[in-house]
């Protein structure tokens, strides 16, 4: 196997894009990503797109030709992909070009995410798709709802807080005032997050992430080939997918989310390394108790402790483990297909030392970007 | 052969209106309303209840305290006026929840407030006739009245569900029906609220054809009002049962045990099942039983009942009273919004 | 969706999940593959009661356009006596739900297509309380 290392990365502005539609948003993403690889366009020869909803969000299919096209790569004739997962559809693309590469297919993959939801006017009606539409949507059930449900159970379970909730949105949004592609660049107070108003309970207004129009782009490189391009590879350790029942009711357990904990396992593995290896980390946080879920998850405490992180400041940007330093799905925007890459976009940025005031002293970063409550789930570790 | 009820269900909704707040909304007075109908608050079906659920959960009710095998039902019949589809049937909403099968036979009726006991009426010559096991018969409503008309005091939601077959625990000896064209009491196609005949809907209507009914069925049967222990008529509002209990000679205790308009109002299809549900509820083996319904259109069907010993090991329990008496009180904007007559 | 739905129905109107009798396991929704035993699944029909509590619930707020007559509502967690866990509208006041409840099932519309579209009907629960 090829060792894949990121060789340039790029990220469009995150939030309500009013002027700009989804190429526009792909193309700015994608510029950027290519400029800081230093590559032309003719060297890329493929390219895998996360894209949940172009169908409902765009009444556009085959966004994978598209998105080839208006990058100006139509000449090339690549070959041009779409994946899919919900909100896991970018992590998706990114590991479907880390297997082009490391199986030695192909030497230079790009894998993009985009998502444009704001020319539709219930975007959240259509987020509700990732979540298992007949016997969860069907019965009146949301994406807040059914994250709502695993939130009750851990306070009941585990004595977490609406407070502790409040503390991951506070957090995020304070990385998120120093990220200048964040959708909200505004840090807010406990009060203001604690005195906003229930989306479903316990959750409130300021423990949902938006969702957001957005684009990401990395650009993927055999070892070999990366380093004719850069002197600051940043080398993809491992990159592990898994999945689990689709709805939360058929889970054993709906506190623990077996395909975080099936995919970090084996990405540890894979990566030989432990999680106290972890310097740096971007979570899931489309809810803030997803990413007290992901703390317990990932193993960086036991099931039940994911409070206590964040209680302490361990995830704060400069605690011991800084968790979502680009502020995360909350503050940076969620623009679903596009945040898997997106992810990864930070963590090649902390790791290069090119993360401009958030940035932290870390060798080994993870991500993990999941799909819907968790039924797709991918873990990648990336190393200096 | 014997052939009766063998089982009841009920179902009242939860939520309840007060006159006093209709009348609040126009400018009525709720004492003379409540002195004239002699009804103090109805029941309000909530958001997601219409006929359909409400014949479903009577019909459970009645089935599972029947311990029967639903597949054993071979006719159901639905009777309402605010069936939720103009066109396509309740009753296969009914035979589907119930897990009844495809082999029955089945049908909506309309009569106005008596197609429940035209139900009734349909599954005991089935039955009688060997051709099904058991029959199910529904009377249940949601019904419409156009805010601000008198009818909102009393149009209100409920309904009852009856298992008619063999070994029952009551045996219905007789039925006899009266029928005239009078029309009181309407619905033209697509109009979304009734139109009645104002005063009309007195003498003409409910006290010919309920009298006629009752008296029709003593003539038949050659019993008078002593040989009941309890009589149950139509209930649009309080004070037409008691009037017409007194033209026939009953007296107050025969029919209050099934009075139940004054706390849950006019039920429409559910109106005089569910008070014989409620006599049922109390009733002793050997006790009989004079029901009287009333279809606007008109028409009344009236049936003699005697109470089996079978009655002492049949589930009754939750009460009809006892579902009464279990209210939510809302107010107006919420009646209207259970009701959907909010304009969005 | 009609089609769709009517398909359904059956398991909708009622709670008819699955029975695998190689393993004696329950499942609902109805699967046609029982996922301990995949091959050698022994699948059939199986009609459960409707009585279960609460292990964990939410009260909606923000309610998807077809749902926002009934907001704020609940939805809850509910584990049926044969331990099978069913996600569904817990009908009752906001304030009367707690974890551990007793629940029933009950017959509600689920929802419409439109004004002049079909009515999607289906089980709920509410309070084992209520009648």
């Amino acid at each position: 196997m090829h060792k894949v290392a990121i060789i340039g990365v790029g990220c469009s502005k995150f939030g309500e894009m009013w002027d700009s539609g989804f190429r526009d948003i792909v193309i700015s993403a994608g510029v950027e990503a290519l400029e800081d690889a230093g590559l032309e366009g003719k060297e890329i020869e493929a390219m895998f797109v996360g894209n949940m909803s172009g169908g409902r969000y765009l009444a556009q299919e085959h966004i994978a030709a598209l998105i080839a096209d208006y990058a100006g790569l139509a000449e090339f004739n690549i070959p041009s992909t779409r994946v899919e997962a919900a909100d896991a559809s970018g992590g998706l693309a990114l590991r479907q070009a880390y297997m082009a590469v490391a199986s030695g297919v192909h030497d230079i993959v790009i894998a993009a995410g985009a998502e444009k939801v704001t020319d539709v006017g219930n975007p959240m009606d259509i987020m509700i798709s990732s979540i298992d539409k007949e016997w969860e949507g069907f019965v009146g059930a949301t994406l807040p709802a059914l994250y709502a449900i695993i939130a009750k159970l851990h306070m009941e379970k585990y004595g977490t807080k609406e407070e502790d909730l409040a503390l991951v949105s506070v957090k995020n949004h304070k990385n998120g005032a120093l990220n200048p592609k964040a959708q909200f660049r505004k840090e807010i107070t406990i009060e203001t997050a604690l005195n906003s108003t229930y989306v479903a309970e316990p959750l409130k207004l300021f423990d949902c992430a938006p969702i957001s129009d957005g684009a990401a782009v990395v650009v993927l490189a055999s070892e070999e080939v990366a380093r004719k391009y850069t002197d600051t590879p940043v080398y993809i350790e491992a990159c592990s997918q898994a999945s689990d029942y689709l709805a939360i009711q058929n889970r054993k357990d709906i506190l623990t989310m077996n395909s975080v904990v099936v995919a970090a396992k084996q990405a540890y593995k894979q990566a030989k390394i432990e999680t106290k290896d972890i310097d740096v980390a971007e979570v899931h946080d489309s809810f803030t108790i997803a990413e007290i879920l992901a703390y317990e998850d990932l193993g960086f405490v036991k099931k039940g402790e994911g409070a206590k992180l964040i209680r302490e400041g361990v995830t704060e940007l400069h605690g011991d483990l800084p968790v979502n330093t680009s502020g995360g799905l909350k503050a940076c925007g969620h623009a679903i297909g596009a945040t898997g890459v997106r992810q990864a976009v930070e963590i090649v940025l902390q790791l290069r030392g090119d993360a401009g005031k958030r940035q932290v002293n870390a060798e080994k970063g993870l991500a993990l970007n999941i799909g819907g409550t968790g039924a797709t789930a991918i873990v990648t570790i990336f190393s200096r | 052969m014997k052939v009766g009820i063998v089982s009841y269900g009920t179902y009242i909704p939860i939520y309840r209106i007060k006159v006093e707040e209709i009348a609040r909304v126009w400018g009525e007075s709720a004492e003379a309303i409540k002195s004239g109908l002699g009804i103090y608050q109805k029941s309000v079906p909530d958001v997601d209840e219409d006929t359909a659920t409400i014949s479903v959960e009577a019909a459970r009710e009645a089935v599972y305290r029947a311990n029967i095998d639903p597949k054993d039902i071979g006719a159901i019949y639905v009777g309402s006026e605010s069936h939720p589809y103009a066109v396509k049937p309740t009753a296969t909403i009914v035979g589907e929840a119930l897990g009844v099968g495809n082999d029955f036979f089945s049908a909506d009726l309309e009569f106005a407030c008596k197609a429940g006991t035209a139900g009734m009426q349909m599954c005991i010559g089935f039955v009688k006739s060997g051709m099904i096991r058991y029959g199910l018969a529904i009377g249940a409503d949601t019904s419409q009245s156009k805010p601000g008309d008198a009818l909102e005091y009393s149009a209100a939601a409920g309904g009852a569900a009856f298992v008619i077959g063999k070994d029952p625990i009551a045996v219905i000896e007789e039925t006899y029906s009266f029928t005239s064209d009078t029309p009181d009491f309407w619905r033209r196609e697509l109009q979304p609220y009734p139109s009645h005949g104002g005063r009309f809907t007195g003498l003409p209507a409910y006290f010919r054809h309920v009298t006629s009914a009752a008296r029709g069925l003593m003539e038949k049967t050659g019993l008078n009002a002593q040989d009941f222990d309890y009589a149950v008529f139509h209930q649009p509002n309080a004070k037409f049962p008691v009037r017409v209990a007194k033209m026939l000679g009953f007296t107050n205790e025969q029919i209050k045990p099934g009075l139940l308009v004054p706390y849950i109002g006019n039920t429409y299809s559910g109106s005089s099942i569910l008070g014989l549900a409620a006599i049922l509820d109390v009733a002793k083996p050997g006790d009989r039983i004079l029901l009287v319904s009333f279809g606007s259109g008109a028409g009344s069907d009236a049936f003699s009942i005697i109470v089996t010993d079978t009655i002492e090991n049949f589930e009754r329990n939750p009460s009809v009273w006892d579902k009464i008496e279990k209210g939510v009180f809302i107010d107006y904007g919420m009646y209207l919004k259970h009701r959907g007559k909010i304009r969005m | 969706m009609l089609p769709r739905f009517w398909r359904k129905i059956k398991y909708r109107y009622d709670l008819v999940g699955s029975y695998c009798e190689n393993c004696q396991s329950f499942f609902y929704p109805p699967r046609n593959l029982c996922p301990h035993c995949r091959r050698r699944s022994k699948i059939k029909e199986v009609p459960f009661n409707g009585k279960g509590k609460v292990l964990s619930y939410t009260v909606v707020h923000d309610a998807p356009e077809e749902y926002k007559d009934e907001k704020p509502y609940v939805i809850a967690l509910i584990e049926l006596e044969n331990g099978v866990k069913v996600l569904s509208q817990l009908v009752c006041d906001p304030k009367e739900v707690e974890i551990g409840m007793e629940v029933k099932k009950a017959f509600r519309k689920y929802g419409e297509d439109g004004a002049s579209g079909i009515i999607y009907y289906g089980t709920k629960f509410v309070p084992a309380s209520h009648f």
